[in-house]
């Protein structure tokens, strides 16, 4: 028995549940409810509602990616500076709702945004008119901002933080001013960072499943509600996998980009 | 000046992270039904969730899908961490590709492929398929937890092991095992905490029996009743104490 027999059970286990699950989808995607080989399902995700559907996500996922990038990189770039990188509590803080259940975050949402809820309550108590938010696109994109702002500052602090201190103070002492050193220093250092906080928001922002239905009232249809409603409800397999197959290529081809983009992987924790 | 600054922005975003979450805590502790009046301070929800039969057997499901795929995570996962750091490069590096597809795929892919699956091979969906989904995405937290305590090893004390006549089994029980014991208990933290969180991929690979998580979503769409902010509550703060011991540990950074 040689040592690496040990890693055999995992391999093995990946193989069955991991490689061999998303097969299934490849060939539930290429086929039709007959077993026959179509791309039916593949060309009808063209189809104007879905393609709709699909674009609303994309766009939506863009808008939430590029609001985390504008809040979190100042979030990153404090965290790491000289002001606050001891303070290792506060990155705890600002790093623990990544691991928490999305679903437990949203419902809490749920309650601030509602038409009774605690920010038209605050808000009549000031003698303002209160606001409709549950059922908006716009509590949609609160939503999501809220749930994966995390995944874009963890990566940005990372390469900050991984970043060479002493040439700040070359470019210091070279006469950069501070607006200067950040512009030619820090931030393109900080690129891979920024690439796969990019990523690690936009990625799951597509396929966001449930927020749209919990906060948006089932008004705002995205990929991933398309996906579940093919499933659990319409049980079009066929269809359902289609539009996961979708989403998969989408998702090998971020990655390779990101791979290209960042080759040594220093942005991401991982 | 700057400091400060600085600090009030953390602050809002800290603010903006965390006060949905305390709301939903004080409000799991009001009297009154209603989200905007506060009715005085109760223990009244909480003790509902004891007296609701789906929510108990919901604990029970969590509970022991947790317990029984994090043992098997434990055990699959340190034993690949073993294997991949003496094979030759090309099989590890191919094999640690492939443990990140369960961690980069998005929870609604996964969910789904492993439910075409269960269902073309006549498995019928329930707790023992989302114990399989469990383990599935359990095992690479664990070995990417144990691999860097195994590099700090040296593997020459293995081979040593062997030479003085240990079978493989007792090389590992006794040289490698006593070695990386931190980063397997960290492992086993990591894919627990996971596991008592997940909600898509249990969705998807059970229908008979359902999680905590399956609860609160089923319950969030009928609309907001006190009783699943207790539940939330409670699911928060165990999840939060776990991320804070597996963060004491050193390990969030590592593997996130």
């Amino acid at each position: 028995m040689k040592r690496n027999w040990f890693a055999y059970p995992y391999s093995l286990w990946m193989v069955l549940f991991t490689i061999a699950p998303m097969l299934f989808v490849v060939f539930y995607a290429l086929t039709d409810s007959s077993g026959a080989l179509s791309l039916a399902n593949m060309a009808a995700v063209g189809q104007e509602t879905y393609f709709r559907i699909l674009w609303r996500s994309l766009y939506l996922a863009l808008i939430c990616t590029v609001i985390c990038l504008l809040l979190g990189y100042p979030a990153a770039y404090f965290l790491a500076s000289k002001d606050f990188n001891k303070n290792q509590t506060l990155f705890v803080l600002i790093l623990l709702p990544m691991w928490m259940n999305f679903l437990l975050r949203t419902y809490a949402m749920m309650s601030l945004m509602e038409n009774q809820g605690i920010i038209n309550t605050l808000l009549k108590a000031m003698g303002l008119e209160p606001v409709r938010m549950i059922g908006t696109e716009g509590a949609v994109l609160v939503g999501m901002v809220y749930n994966y702002l995390p995944f874009m500052v963890l990566p940005i602090h990372t390469s900050l933080k991984k970043m060479d201190q002493r040439v700040i103070e070359a470019a210091e002492d070279l006469g950069a001013n501070p607006a200067r050193v950040f512009q030619r220093v820090t931030l393109p250092l900080s690129m891979p960072g920024v690439i796969s906080g990019i990523t690690m928001v936009f990625m799951p922002a597509v396929t966001t499943f449930a927020i749209s239905r919990l906060l948006g009232s089932g008004n705002f249809m995205m990929f991933g509600d398309l996906i579940d409603k093919q499933f659990l409800e319409l049980n079009n397999w066929h269809f359902g996998s289609s539009l996961s197959l979708i989403m998969m290529v989408l998702i090998i081809i971020s990655i390779s980009l990101l791979n290209k983009a960042d080759p040594k992987g220093e942005g991401s924790g991982m | 000046m700057r400091k400060t600054l600085r600090g009030v922005y953390l602050g809002l975003i800290l603010f903006f992270l965390y006060s949905p979450i305390a709301v939903m805590i004080v409000l799991s502790f009001n009297a009154s039904r209603s989200r905007n009046k506060w009715g005085g301070f109760t223990f009244d929800w909480y003790v509902r969730l004891t007296q609701r039969s789906d929510i108990l057997q919901a604990l029970w499901v969590t509970l022991s899908v947790a317990v029984v795929a994090t043992i098997l995570a434990t055990i699959i996962g340190t034993g690949a961490a073993i294997g991949i750091q003496a094979m030759k490069k090309r099989p590890a590096s191919l094999l640690l590709k492939v443990s990140y597809l369960p961690m980069t795929m998005p929870d609604i892919v996964t969910g789904v492929s492993l439910m075409l699956m269960f269902v073309f091979v006549n498995v019928p969906l329930g707790y023992w398929t989302m114990v399989m989904a469990h383990i599935t995405f359990d095992t690479p937290y664990v070995l990417f937890a144990v691999l860097p305590k195994l590099r700090q090893t040296d593997s020459n004390l293995y081979e040593a092991a062997l030479d003085l006549g240990c079978t493989p089994m007792q090389a590992v029980r006794k040289v490698i095992l006593p070695e990386i014991m931190p980063g397997v208990i960290t492992g086993a933290l990591l894919s627990f905490t996971m596991s008592l969180d997940d909600f898509i991929i249990s969705y998807f690979t059970s229908y008979t029996d359902k999680n905590l998580s399956m609860v609160i979503y089923s319950a969030a769409r009928k609309g907001i009743e006190p009783s699943i902010y207790a539940l939330s509550t409670i699911m928060f703060l165990v999840v939060l104490a776990l991320l804070i011991v597996i963060n004491k540990r050193g390990a969030l950074e590592e593997v996130s």
